[in-house]
């Protein structure tokens, strides 16, 4: 059953093939046999199986929900109650959050069961799970390479059969990188359509919690749930949340599709553009149209992300002070030694990296060559974009300019590790929504073919990833050994 | 660009953030590249282009004023690392 | 050498709004500690602020009270700083775009107006307190206070002295009071002033250097702390130092200020709009329902009390210090009819009185306008005499009963039958011979002696005008 989508296992719960506590207790037994992943920060086994039961009660009453009895788990940055909530940081290794995230409350109003809380990037600043405090994540296709990050744990556990679903979060293409090194399907919503409340923030104006699943109509389901104006947070989008799953049949005929042509320039590997020119062939095949747009500001994005992401995170952080809650260090000699200490002693080297750059960006003297100057550039970006999907009715491209690489590559250089975002944080800098969809492997390691969708439109990008799904097999393969 | 150590120091006391020693010159050449990287921003003509502080383009809801809080102290300070009588406890602030 | 003192202030008053700026707990004073702190008041991870429609509001209202321009959008930024009052490590401020702009006040010192520009006001939220009672060498933190409104108003450098700093205090606090948008209590810190403080050779145009003086929350104190700090810069010019730009705090018991280490480093608060908020729209529908509710201001109800009321600039100032007290007076006198000079006088004088010398604010007043206005009304048409009426307004004081009421019940009724009168009069001049004589020898100061005699007679209620024109009558 776990190899299974989610919307085959709602049928079976609902048909009483299985129960949901049977259902539960074989992704649990999975998670434990596949330890060696680390794709989970807190395996939540009693709460499970104490949710999956009455979810099986209202299955048999009929009152079942929409996720009611699928086993779900979550990102360690979606604040649970009662439940850890580390954030992937020594700093919140005892924290336990007292309120549940919206998401959270979403998944529990639906009747999802919770496995527990998965890896990522410490308070998600990275791009391979390397930095997180509990260990790297393994990437289930070649567990001698990175997932991705920072949900690297989400993506690993989809493809690895320990969750049929998860959630994660995407600042700079957190959800779409680790998607597409392991081969599933992610989409991160425009921004202000999935609510940021109790989810920890890194950089306010870039978080956007979403979907990772097996397929598309999985990933339907789960933003369904997801989605929804929220009035505790100020930036929610209060606008109806459409049937992300009633569309998915809709025909492509005539679909304009935009290839930016600086997403295919010489940095990108020969291989991986063939596997996305091939992806795009199924499309034209599928009736639609397509042709070169651009994006002029492109190779402007990662400065700019990197100084507004570091900015935010700057002051976002400031909040893990050891005074209220988290990491307290011994015996502080006054004031700023409790402050120095608690944080130096418990933010790893990347989140110090980013709060060290955005404390230099906003400081006197600099804001305006960096801060004020990224925020322009982000304008210019976000402007390429409206300017190409005014003609465009999507944009499509690689999701990460290489496959999965080796466990530790990148590690010693930052930079290089920024680079793997180079296609995907310009989308976050528009706010705009865009998936990952598997597109076929290059040396056996997935590659994932990157949608990019006008505001609001993930119920046609959905629409778009479903009829590929339909025609290819690249989303049903499984790693070896995890069959 | 590059950043000196002691400005390294300068800034992680600013974010109080103690960082170690042996690690400084490396957070000096780290942000340095980090600084080129973005330095690449300044060929851009953007005299006349308008900040872009949030993706979109909305103005802020406001919130009517009801209370709808209700004292929760022992749940949060269960995870206070120090309280005492309803208080979190630091190391003596002098002013 | 002389010099000229140059002030400006800042001002930090708690809006009166039931609960928080950017969260949903209450503001009320005195709570336990840290009852009133939700997590977004403790800053918690991943909780966000959500910003308080009726704080906007109050800020706009203010703003147009002193005719400053309102911004059309205004952004909230970030103050970033560690300290343990501050839950998040930033404080949630204005930095560009602040709601109120430019505006302006006019205050009076020793007779003449003086105009003192506003800079800008803006919002943003109160921090925690810190208790250093000893807890074993530690320090308490209790954040029930963080999150609370507050509007700081920023004075341009326009006063000279301690005196237009204290001038300049009171009609702000005054204005807010006027305005309901926040309870004025400096006790409880609901209205809080930091002083800019400067010397400089009288003539020069350039400042000197400022000390920012802090924790001055009362009137008495802000003269006191201005006072004593310019003396100190003197002292300090004088022989030789130099002043230094930097925080002071003012310490009442020993009347000095000091410097405050803890602040010295140089602060970089390294502002930007905070990403959690978006801009706020101030539209014209909100300025209008704003305006549509702005009560006659101080200033304005002064000039139309003395205009309308015909009353000099002393009892128009007390009239018009609070509005309940103006709206006190004006209802006494659409209740009772009578004239506002009257109304003028008893209400400044024996009322305010008896409110001041028992402690009490206008709102919890023993005698309503009502039983008030009864009283003025009997004066008015002669039932009873000036001096019986303040024998009657005690009784008003003490009880509930109405002025009709205790007059009835104590006879104090003012003898209008002039046949009693003129019996009691031929008396008084048949038995005091003397007296006569001397009164028509042309000793005039006598005549008091009659009238004396005749109140005493009559026990106080003859009326007085009455006795007086027989007399003379009679003493022909």
């Amino acid at each position: 059953m776990h190899n299974k989508t989610i919307t085959e296992q709602a049928k079976d719960l609902r048909s009483g093939k299985y129960s949901s506590v049977e259902l539960t207790q074989a992704y649990l037994q999975r998670i434990k046999k596949h330890k060696a992943l680390n794709c989970f920060i807190t395996v939540t086994e009693e709460h499970a199986l104490e949710d999956a039961k009455i979810a099986d009660t209202q299955l048999s009453a009929g009152n079942a929900k929409l996720l009611t009895g699928i086993p779900i788990a979550q990102k360690d940055i979606f604040c649970t109650q009662d439940i850890k909530t580390s954030c992937a940081s020594k700093m919140l290794d005892n924290f336990i959050a007292p309120y549940n995230a919206t998401v959270i409350e979403n998944f529990n109003n639906a009747g999802a069961v919770m496995l527990g809380k998965l890896n990522m990037d410490e308070f998600a600043m990275g791009s391979s799970n390397e930095t997180s405090f509990y260990g790297a994540v393994q990437n289930p296709w070649d567990t001698n390479t990175v997932p991705g990050g920072s949900s690297g744990g989400s993506a690993a556990a989809v493809a690895a059969r320990l969750a049929p679903a998860v959630t994660g979060t995407d600042t700079g293409g957190s959800i779409r990188q680790p998607a597409s090194l392991c081969g599933i399907t992610g989409l991160k919503p425009t921004y202000g359509r999935v609510s940021r409340y109790g989810m920890i923030a890194f950089a306010s104006s870039l978080d956007q919690g979403g979907p990772m699943a097996r397929s598309a109509e999985d990933a339907a389901l789960l933003l369904q749930t997801m989605a929804g104006f929220d009035s505790k947070d100020s930036t929610s989008v209060e606008q109806a949340v459409p049937d992300y799953s009633a569309g998915l049949n809709n025909s492509l005929e005539g679909l304009k599709i935009g290839l930016p042509k600086e997403f295919f320039s010489a940095d990108l590997n020969n291989d991986i553009a063939t596997t996305i020119e091939a992806a795009i062939n199924e499309y034209r095949k599928l009736g639609a149209e397509v042709k070169e747009v651009s994006l002029p500001n492109m190779k402007l994005a990662i400065p700019a992300y990197y100084v507004i992401a570091s900015a935010e995170c700057s002051a976002n952080l400031s909040r893990f002070d050891g005074v209220r809650f988290g990491y307290r260090c011994d015996n502080p000699a006054d004031l700023n030694d409790l402050y120095i200490r608690s944080r130096g002693e418990a933010f790893g080297a990347e989140v110090k990296r980013r709060i060290l750059m955005g404390t230099y960006a906003l400081s006197a003297g600099y804001y305006d060559a960096y801060y004020i100057k990224a925020q322009k550039v982000r304008r210019l970006i976000s402007e390429d974009f409206n300017k190409a999907l005014s003609e465009v009715d999507v944009l499509m491209g690689p999701v990460s300019p290489s496959t999965a690489f080796a466990q530790g590559e990148k590690t010693g250089d930052p930079i290089e590790m920024y680079l793997a975002d180079i296609y995907t944080i310009a989308i976050n800098l528009a706010g705009l929504p865009a998936m990952s969809i598997p597109a076929g492997f290059v040396d056996n390691k997935p590659v994932g073919l990157q949608v990019i969708g006008n505001y609001f439109t993930e119920a046609r990008l959905l629409n778009i990833a479903h009829q590929y799904q339909q025609v290819t097999n690249w989303h049903q393969q499984t790693p070896q050994g995890f069959e | 660009m590059s950043l000196s150590a002691d400005e390294v120091k300068k800034i992680a006391y600013l974010a109080r953030l103690g960082i170690d020693e042996q690690d400084t010159d490396a957070y000096a050449k780290d942000l340095s590249n980090m600084l080129d990287l973005m330095t690449q921003m300044g060929d851009t003509f953007t005299d006349t282009v308008q900040p872009m502080a949030h993706p979109m383009d909305q103005m802020q809801r406001l919130r009517p004023d009801t209370v709808s809080e209700h004292n929760q102290r022992e749940n949060f300070q269960s995870i206070a690392p120090q309280i005492e009588a309803g208080l979190y406890l630091v190391p003596k602030v002098i002013d | 050498m002389e010099w000229e003192t140059v002030i400006g202030l800042e001002i930090h008053a708690q809006m009166a709004t039931k609960s928080k700026i950017f969260s949903a707990a209450s503001t009320a004073y005195g709570a336990e500690p840290n009852t009133q702190a939700c997590a977004v008041d403790l800053g918690f991870p991943g909780v966000l602020p959500v910003l308080n429609q009726e704080a906007v509001r109050m800020a706009v209202k203010f703003g147009m009270a002193i005719g400053a321009e309102i911004a059309p959008y205004s952004v909230f930024a970030r103050k970033n700083y560690f300290y343990p009052d501050l839950p998040k490590g930033y404080q949630i401020s204005q930095m560009e775009l602040p709601i109120v702009g430019i505006g302006y006040l006019d205050i009076e010192v020793d007779g003449k107006t003086k105009r003192i520009g506003v800079t800008r006001a803006h919002l943003e939220e109160d921090a925690g307190k810190s208790l250093h009672e000893d807890f074993h060498g530690l320090t308490g933190i209790d954040l029930n206070r963080a999150g609370t409104p507050l509007l700081e108003i920023v004075s341009e450098p326009d006063m000279r002295s301690a005196k237009e700093a204290v001038a300049y205090m009171r009609k702000i606090h005054e204005l807010v009071r006027y305005l309901d948008i926040c309870d004025g209590n400096m006790q409880e810190g609901s209205f809080r002033c930091d002083a800019n403080v400067s010397i400089r050779p009288k003539g020069q145009k350039k400042f000197g250097t400022r000390a920012e003086l802090k924790n001055i929350n009362s009137f008495k104190f802000v003269e006191k702390a201005i006072n004593i700090e310019v003396e100190r810069q003197m002292d300090l010019i004088e022989s030789g130092g130099t002043v230094i730009q930097e925080t002071r705090l003012y310490d009442a018991d020993k009347n000095e200020t000091r410097s405050m280490r803890s602040k010295e480093e140089a602060n970089d608060y390294r502002y930007f709009p905070d990403p959690d908020l978006l801009p706020v729209e101030i539209t014209d529908e909100l300025r209008k329902q704003v305006k549509a509710d702005l009560p006659e201001l101080p200033t304005a109800k002064k000039l139309r009390f003395i205009e309308q009321y015909g009353q000099d600039g002393e009892s128009a100032t007390i009239l018009t210090s609070s509005r309940q007290l103006a709206d006190f007076y004006e209802a006494v006198i659409k209740e009772s009819g009578c004239e506002a000079k009257l109304c003028t006088n008893w209400v400044t004088g024996n009322f305010l009185g008896a409110i001041n010398k028992a402690g009490l604010d206008i709102n919890d007043t023993p005698i309503s306008h009502q039983r008030l206005a009864g009283l003025l009304k009997r004066i008015a048409d002669n039932t009873i005499s000036g001096k019986i009426a303040k024998q009657v307004f005690d009784v008003l004081w003490e009880s509930d009963a109405t002025a009709d009421e205790i007059i009835e019940q104590q006879g104090l009724k003012q003898i209008t039958d002039s046949g009693a009168i003129e019996a009691i009069i031929d008396k008084i001049i048949a038995d005091n011979p003397k007296q006569v004589e001397q009164y028509l020898s042309g000793k005039d100061k006598v005549f008091g002696f009659f009238v004396g005699q005749a109140m005493k007679a009559t026990q106080g209620k003859a009326n007085p005008g009455e006795v007086n024109k027989m007399l003379k009558d009679k003493l022909k």
